[in-house]
């Protein structure tokens, strides 16, 4: 070790140099959430992989089966893995990491720091919506390649996949950051506490298993959450014919906005009124 | 000196964890530029004390003053003058050290650069390691660069040798003693009494939530002005006789051996037993 001082150097910087402001910060917290993410192989195998893996595997067994006038099941699958994607990009995602991360005691680090807390989530924001994209275009490229599946040419069906994606990513997210307070320790319940409702929620609100093949009271109780509305508004944009089969033969768009909506703002309120930078037993 | 121009000020200092009072009264300052040990077992209050310093945590009573800010308000601007080294961070596994201490940086006003800090913890060589390949020892030596790489005024060092060995602490030590004369002040809380000693300007030993003594590493409990014991080899054996005035009594013995006194020793208590004495015997 050698003990240089930079005491020179900096008497010649002027005293009150300004601290850096949160959206550079927070760029810089995205880039090294990105980094950290796609070098982590658990992680990307787990949450980027396990949906495509399920789609290659599930269409296989099940896909060629015609439901529909022109629909089939892996038509299906494919819109329902998106859906379930992006809340495991989102909500899988960010419950685990920020539990291990309250753990190890790397959000304790940097309060201790000046980077602005928004600065953190900012990070966080980038890293998601990175990864749902990338999440969906892997999806969409074995649809295209195995199931015969065909991108909406039209500009509506595009703005709705945006929203129903942009409200699914902000509604999951708040709710992933809600749910990493829940295990007591991340290492030894997180997976119970956090990604056991999720695998529960993929089986009921359409994911694993097509939506109309769900016995209505679980199709009641996954419609309270926000997967079945995303999956509903990822089948009226990829398998627009399948609309005979959905509840009410019709899809629900208005009904959509509306609950992904109040989830997120309840997901708002929740993260707001329940986020710690320290573990319960570590203070 | 008045509040405003001592590094840190705590009056009064109070906080329960329940019914538990972890810290019971707590009072002291540190001059701009000092290096002040905080010694004691475990659970005596040291890392709830630092942590109300630091502004993890809020008080129950007192008064405190760090860096002339009330912590328990502190801002961004004031967090850009302290640098914090937790007790046993391992975040990041997947990130190079570089890439972490350089992330770090960009959180401040005025950084010291990347490549600088490291070389001052001496990880020049692990620079371009993911951080899961470093020892325990090396980890360490990284939250240590996380700390300075803000350029701090006040340097928060909790155990900071801790896994160490012999070597790198002498390393370490030299590196807490260049910042100091650069003009950083540290609060350390340590174990290990010869670190105490060989660092600090002042020691404070903390027990049962209480200080029960503060003084120069030397002077501590009384140390300079204890009781010696003399001891020589005599024909029957080992003699040692107790003295406030060990001075005369050597001078004594070597009138009556004509010279050299054989087996000469004079001790007085050591910084462990007068440490073991103020805790009450508790280890």
């Amino acid at each position: 070790m050698t003990a240089a001082s930079t005491r020179v150097s900096i008497a010649a910087l002027p005293p009150q140099a300004p601290l850096p402001g949160v959206w550079q910060t927070g760029l810089a917290r995205g880039r090294i959430e990105l980094k950290a993410f796609f070098r982590e192989r658990q992680a990307v195998v787990f949450i980027l992989a396990m949906p495509a893996v399920m789609l290659v595997l599930l269409g296989a067994i099940f896909g060629k089966e015609q439901t529909g006038p022109g629909v089939t099941i892996g038509d299906l699958y494919v819109a329902g893995l998106i859906g379930g994607g992006v809340m495991a990009t989102s909500y899988q995602n960010l419950g685990m990491s920020i539990a291990i991360e309250r753990e190890r005691l790397t959000l304790k680090r940097l309060r201790g720091t000046p980077m602005p807390p928004a600065a953190y989530f900012t990070g966080k924001i980038i890293q998601v919506i990175v990864a749902a994209i990338a999440e969906v275009v892997v999806l969409l490229a074995i649809g295209a390649a195995f199931y015969h599946l065909r991108l909406p040419a039209s500009l509506t069906a595009w703005l709705t996949f945006a929203w129903v994606f942009v409200l699914g990513v902000a509604a999951c997210s708040l709710l992933g950051i809600a749910a990493s307070s829940l295990p007591r320790s991340a290492a030894r319940n997180g997976i119970a506490v956090i990604v056991l409702p999720f695998m529960v929620l993929q089986f009921i609100s359409g994911v694993y298993v097509p939506f109309f093949l769900v016995p209505p009271w679980m199709r009641d109780i996954a419609s309270v959450f926000p997967l079945e509305w995303m999956c509903r508004g990822m089948r009226s944009v990829f398998v627009p014919r399948a609309v005979a089969m959905e509840p009410g033969h019709s899809w629900q768009h208005g009904q959509t906005a509306l609950v992904l909506s109040a989830w997120v703002v309840a997901g708002l309120v929740l993260c707001l009124t329940t986020f710690r930078w320290q573990n319960r037993r570590d203070r | 000196m008045n509040a405003t121009s001592l590094a840190v000020r705590a009056h009064g200092l109070r906080k329960s964890y329940g019914a538990v009072a972890a810290v019971r009264g707590i009072d002291f300052e540190i001059a701009p530029g000092e290096v002040f040990a905080l010694l004691g077992p475990n659970g005596a209050g040291k890392t709830t004390t630092v942590e109300i310093l630091e502004g993890y945590r809020h008080r129950d009573g007192g008064e405190v003053s760090v860096l002339g800010t009330d912590p328990q308000h502190a801002n961004r601007a004031w967090r850009a003058r302290i640098g914090i080294v937790l007790q046993l961070a391992a975040d990041a596994p997947e990130l190079t050290v570089f890439e972490m201490v350089d992330h770090f940086a960009g959180f401040y006003p005025r950084p010291r650069r990347a490549a600088e800090v490291i070389d001052m913890v001496g990880l020049t060589g692990k620079a371009r390691s993911r951080i899961h390949a470093l020892s325990g020892g090396q980890l360490r030596r990284l939250d240590v660069a996380l700390g300075l790489v803000g350029d701090p005024e006040l340097l928060f060092l909790d155990e900071p040798t801790t896994g160490f060995d012999p070597a790198a602490r002498r390393a370490f030590w030299e590196v807490i003693r260049a910042l100091s004369c650069g003009g950083v002040t540290v609060l350390l809380t340590t174990h290990y009494l010869d670190e105490a000693a060989a660092l600090a300007d002042r020691v404070a030993v903390i027990s049962d939530g209480v200080i029960v003594a503060e003084d120069h590493p030397a002077d501590l409990g009384g140390r300079a002005t204890a009781e010696a014991v003399v001891s020589w080899q005599d024909r029957d054996g080992r003699r040692s006789e107790r003295t406030a005035e060990p001075t005369r009594v050597v001078v004594g013995l070597a009138a009556r051996y004509g010279g050299e006194v054989p087996g000469l020793t004079v001790t007085r208590p050591t910084l462990e037993d007068v440490y073991l004495e103020l805790i009450g015997g508790r280890p």
